[in-house]
């Protein structure tokens, strides 16, 4: 252990050089960037800026390319809380409170909120890295296929059972969700299904052209609707708004704490930082006192899923590390990039190249205390777009939108789909059909059912492979409290007595 | 926005909507039972076959679709979806969307982008040309430096570009 | 996706494919604006791994005038890759590079191409397999693990590869011919995963390409028993203790006769020209003589073999035949 921190304070030193410094900066400011421009995630925009690193040493060119990734991260929330265009996948939960409160005028708290919460999970990730890697490493590996369908379970049970909608519609959204992410080749059998011949749809639906067009352009549909207004018109700038939202961070302590947690462990074991965001968003809703006033602009409804995010956003590096095992899109960029560089992630990598491991380390939190200020600092300017009159902004946001769905697979038909899902996204936000339980089931319904069907290959059919050891038996197990909690809390508040407010 | 809307215009009921939605997740539904009939939908020796999942998603679909197909039809004829001028003002931004995006794949995406901002800034915000014309060359001009040149990301072109040799 | 690139030169091609001539022929061909690289394969698989260092060394070593830009396009097994470049006929500005899902996408899932429909260019590198267990496993060598699993009822042991109906899972059915046993064949989307399921314990062996796996062998996690070609690698870098590449002994001599390569070739759309491929070949065999790429190959353990023109289309044409009789043997031929 103690051998870390001088390892550390090593690294700080190689980190600390003012040149490193400067990349770190370009990298975050890229990094917003790319993380703004929906479709543009942080793993294309590692990929495209990777051959640029070459002529770099490593070590330089793996703290550019991390702060892009830690500035994409940051960028994601912008876009979600300005126009309900999440940027990236892990920032569609911060949409459901982190717009309602720009439409109140409250974009700029929201925004700080995110982005000191993004800080937050980062840290306490970074932190983790720092003290228990090898350890953490070996934990990762236990995960095969049945534990991991147990991890999606659990975060779909966490997940549903918390809308107000008619149950009917809210089952009828999901399952549209899932039949979505089935279309296209199915990775088990290496067949094509739902595809009707069309070679537009061999790639399936991502999920992003989803929701760019589902919340983006459903958004400005519905906008329209209440003639041309945009109503967080009203905000004020005010540029002490970081320091009073600040004030109020503090009191949300609990929940950042069990942010951060479900964050590492998503981010290890490789789920992810999507799975990670919903699961600790439907937690945060179920636990909290202001549960009731999730998706009306509560800004724990932005600390929850932000914290969460990075937290997994961060924790995803280290079984790239230790393992050479990618835990997120980006991070399967990075292992590319290290191996370029003639770097052999895995076991090894933390004797052998101590320098750059901890170098590494030690930027991850120069990195993020650099992105952060950065971040605050724009919160003003970002919050002012909301004051361009609408009828300019909407078809620039159009055709951001567009460009985003473009550059998600290259493909014009894309755009067209993201029309589509528009239109239906109007469509079923005017019948009280939830959006988030499509979503959330396009995001992971493919992932669950491949892992689901490893797990079933494996075992030769036989379904007990999901309680055959205490790990998957023991996040089963949480799986299925969460998705009975709310019976479970109706039950409570019987034998308590009728004291209890009603629903 | 899910509060009824008051009875002081006209326009279409809540009530129609409802059915046509439920129609057409109904119509979704018969589509997935049928593409995933086409792969397999049984269980085979080493676990379910391509369309097993799809296949109940689909059943799914179809019995929720009804229930709220009922639902629908028995929800009061009163409320209603939303105002005919309301509707209008979607309509002023959906039609030319639809137009925009149906054009990109013949025109690539920084024509129809500046046509699309024009018409927004000089028909709907009624601004004057030369400010219109500011922001629709501007938006197309930037995304080009930055994602074409700067992150080499090519977008979608068209004959227009090809002439210019872009 | 329309292009409207029908500045091709020359007039006609060895295939007998007219092209607009609108430049005189004397000059030699060169690309006019950014290429696009497609690659038929997720973001951070070992294709795309490829492109990017191919990317990485054009621009490093300005071997074109213009730049390469990687796209990914993975859809249906890589065949949303192949259409795209098929349905390009005669753009120079846009050439592929394949895995062996050329051959056994279309066969497996029957999206409608050929290596017939694009213009072979050049075959950069043969990519290897290599049989990998468990470090903490008994056996020592490939004829123990052969035993075991001979011993073994049908489907005790578990294969873990990439994708399905693609080469690992070729290969696998191949070894359980060999052997007259059925192995349980799980696929994952990418080969990293695939090697630190093995890793986990959670299959019991894998047909990884070196690339994928060296840095857990030299973490002493997972042991090669034998590589799939006729001869034994030729790199002698000292790996893991005193192992290198070049102490694995081949399959066959091992008593489990099975060979497969996969190539890593790059194609052009129908319809280009003469010069214009040539141009291409060029270029790789530039790239070829640059240290990055002699690195990459180390560290993958390629096998070096490069190829263009009519020697690299006849290779081309007994690879498809070797892939249909194999997927034929293996019942993977999709119905429609």
């Amino acid at each position: 252990m103690l051998e870390n921190f001088i390892n550390l304070y090593h690294g700080f030193y190689i980190a600390g050089d003012p040149f490193n410094i400067l990349l770190m900066v370009i990298g975050i400011l890229l990094g917003v960037i790319i993380g703004v421009l929906p479709g543009l995630g942080g793993a294309n925009g590692v990929a495209i800026l990777l051959p640029l690193t070459f002529s770099m040493s490593p070590t330089s060119a793996i703290i550019l390319l991390t702060c892009i990734y830690w500035g994409a991260l940051f960028g994601g929330a912008i876009t979600s809380v300005l126009f309900n265009i999440p940027g990236e996948p892990w920032s569609v939960a911060t949409t459901f409170d982190g717009h309602p409160m720009a439409r109140s005028g409250r974009a700029g708290e929201a925004l700080t909120a995110a982005f000191t919460s993004s800080f937050v999970g980062a840290f306490f990730a970074i932190v983790m890295i720092t003290m228990i890697a090898p350890l953490v490493a070996q934990f990762a590996l236990q995960f095969g296929p049945a534990e991991k369908f147990a991890v999606y379970f659990l975060a779909f049970a966490s997940f549903v059972g918390m809308s107000k909608e008619p149950p009917a519609k809210t089952i009828v959204s999901m399952m549209i969700g899932f039949a979505l992410a089935a279309v296209g080749l199915d990775m088990v059998t290496g067949q094509l299904r739902l595809t009707f011949g069309f070679s537009e749809l061999l790639n399936g639906f991502d999920f992003l052209i989803a929701v760019i067009g589902l919340f983006g352009i459903g958004e400005i549909l519905l906008t329209m609707e209440e003639g041309l207004e945009f109503r967080g018109k009203a905000a004020k700038i005010d540029p002490r708004v970081v320091w009073k939202t600040w004030k109020t961070l503090p009191k949300y302590w609990m929940t950042s704490l069990r942010s951060c947690i479900i964050g590492c462990w998503m981010g290890i074991t490789p789920a992810g930082a999507t799975p990670a965001s919903f699961m600790s968003y439907g937690i945060a809703k179920r636990v909290s006192k202001n549960g009731k006033n999730f998706g009306n602009g509560e800004i724990e409804g932005v600390v929850a899923p932000e914290t969460a995010a990075h937290a997994a956003g961060t924790a995803a590096m280290l079984p790239m590390l230790a393992l050479g095992v990618p835990g997120s899109p980006t991070a399967a960029v990075l292992l590319g990039g290290l191996l370029i560089w003639g770097l052999q992630p895995g076991p090894m990598l933390f004797v052998e190249q101590a320098e750059f491991v901890w170098g590494l380390i030690a930027s991850m939190y120069l990195g993020n205390i650099v992105g952060l200020i950065l971040v605050l600092t724009t919160v003003p300017l970002f919050a002012s777009i909301l004051r361009i009159p609408f009828s300019i902004i909407a078809p620039v946001i159009l055709v951001i939108c567009a460009i985003g769905a473009y550059t998600v697979n290259n493909n014009v038909f894309d755009v067209l789909m993201m029309m589509v899902f528009g239109v239906l996204g109007y469509l079923l936000k005017k019948t009280n059909y939830p959006l988030a339980p499509l979503v959330l089931a396009i995001v992971l319904g493919d992932s669950a059912e491949e892992a689901f069907r490893q797990s079933l290959l494996a075992s030769g059919g036989s379904l007990a492979v999901f309680w055959s050891n205490g790990l998957v038996s023991s996040i089963m197990g949480l799986g299925v409290v969460a998705g009975l909690w709310p019976l479970i809390a109706i039950l409570f508040s019987k034998l308590r007595g009728h004291s209890a407010q009603p629903a | 926005m899910e509060q009824a809307h008051g009875a002081g215009g006209a326009g279409p009921k809540q009530r129609a909507v409802e059915i046509g939605t439920a129609l057409l997740t109904l119509l979704f539904g018969l589509i997935v039972v049928y593409g995933s009939y086409l792969v397999g939908v049984g269980w085979g020796s080493d676990g379910p076959q391509a369309g097993f999942f799809p296949f109940y998603i689909g059943v799914i679909i179809l019995g929720c679709s009804l229930i709220n197909l009922v639902q629908g039809l028995r929800e009061e004829d009163r409320t209603l979806f939303a105002e005919w001028g309301q509707l209008g003002q979607v309509l002023k931004v959906l039609i030319p969307s639809c137009i925009y995006v149906a054009l990109v794949p013949f025109l690539g995406i920084y024509l129809p982008s500046v046509l699309l901002i024009l018409l927004f800034m000089i028909w709907l915000g009624k601004y004057g040309w030369p400010l219109a014309l500011a922001v629709a060359l501007g938006v197309p001009a930037f995304f080009y430096m930055t994602l074409e040149r700067w992150f080499l990301i090519p977008l979608p072109k068209g004959p227009i570009e090809a002439m210019l040799g872009l | 996706m329309k292009h409207f690139h029908a500045l091709g030169l020359g007039a006609a091609t060895a295939l007998g494919m007219t092209a607009l001539s609108m430049l005189p022929a004397s000059a030699a061909w060169q690309p006019t604006k950014p290429v696009e690289f497609i690659v038929p394969a997720g973001t951070g698989g070992g294709a795309d791994q490829m492109a990017r260092t191919l990317q990485g060394i054009i621009a490093k070593h300005e071997l074109m005038p213009t730049q390469l830009v990687v796209i990914n396009k993975s859809g249906g097994a890589g065949g949303e890759g192949f259409l795209d470049v098929k349905s390009n006929k005669g753009n120079p500005h846009k050439i592929v590079i394949t895995l062996s899902n050329l051959f056994t996408t279309p066969l497996a899932t029957g999206i409608p191409f050929n290596w017939k429909d694009l213009t072979p260019v050049a075959m950069l590198a043969l990519d290897e397999f290599v049989l990998w267990v468990n470090a903490s496993e008994p056996y020592k060598t490939a004829q123990e693990y052969e035993a075991a699993i001979k011993a073994a009822p049908d489907n005790t042991f578990k294969m873990g590869g990439t994708g399905s109906k693609q080469e690992d899972q070729i290969i696998t059915v191949a070894i359980e011919k060999a052997l007259g046993k059925k192995l349980t064949y799980i696929p994952y989307k990418g080969g990293g995963e695939v090697a630190v399921q093995l890793v986990g314990g959670h299959v019991n062996s894998t047909v990884n390409n070196p690339i994928e796996a060296v840095s857990q062998w030299r973490g002493d996690k997972v042991r090669p028993l034998c590589v799939f070609d006729s001869k034994q690698l030729p790199y002698t870098d000292k790996i893991q203790g005193d192992l290198s590449w070049s102490s694995i002994p081949t399959c066959k001599s091992a008593g489990l006769d099975v060979e497969y390569l996969m190539l890593r070739g790059i194609f052009m759309p129908p319809g280009v020209t003469q010069e214009q491929v040539d141009y291409f070949v060029g270029v790789f065999k530039k790239v070829r003589e640059t240290p990055e790429w002699k690195q990459l190959m180390k560290d993958g353990a390629f096998n070096q073999t490069f190829m263009a023109g009519d020697e690299f289309k006849a290779w081309v044409e007994q690879a498809e035949k070797t892939h249909k009789g194999l997927m034929q043997d293996a019942g993977f031929i999709a119905a429609n």
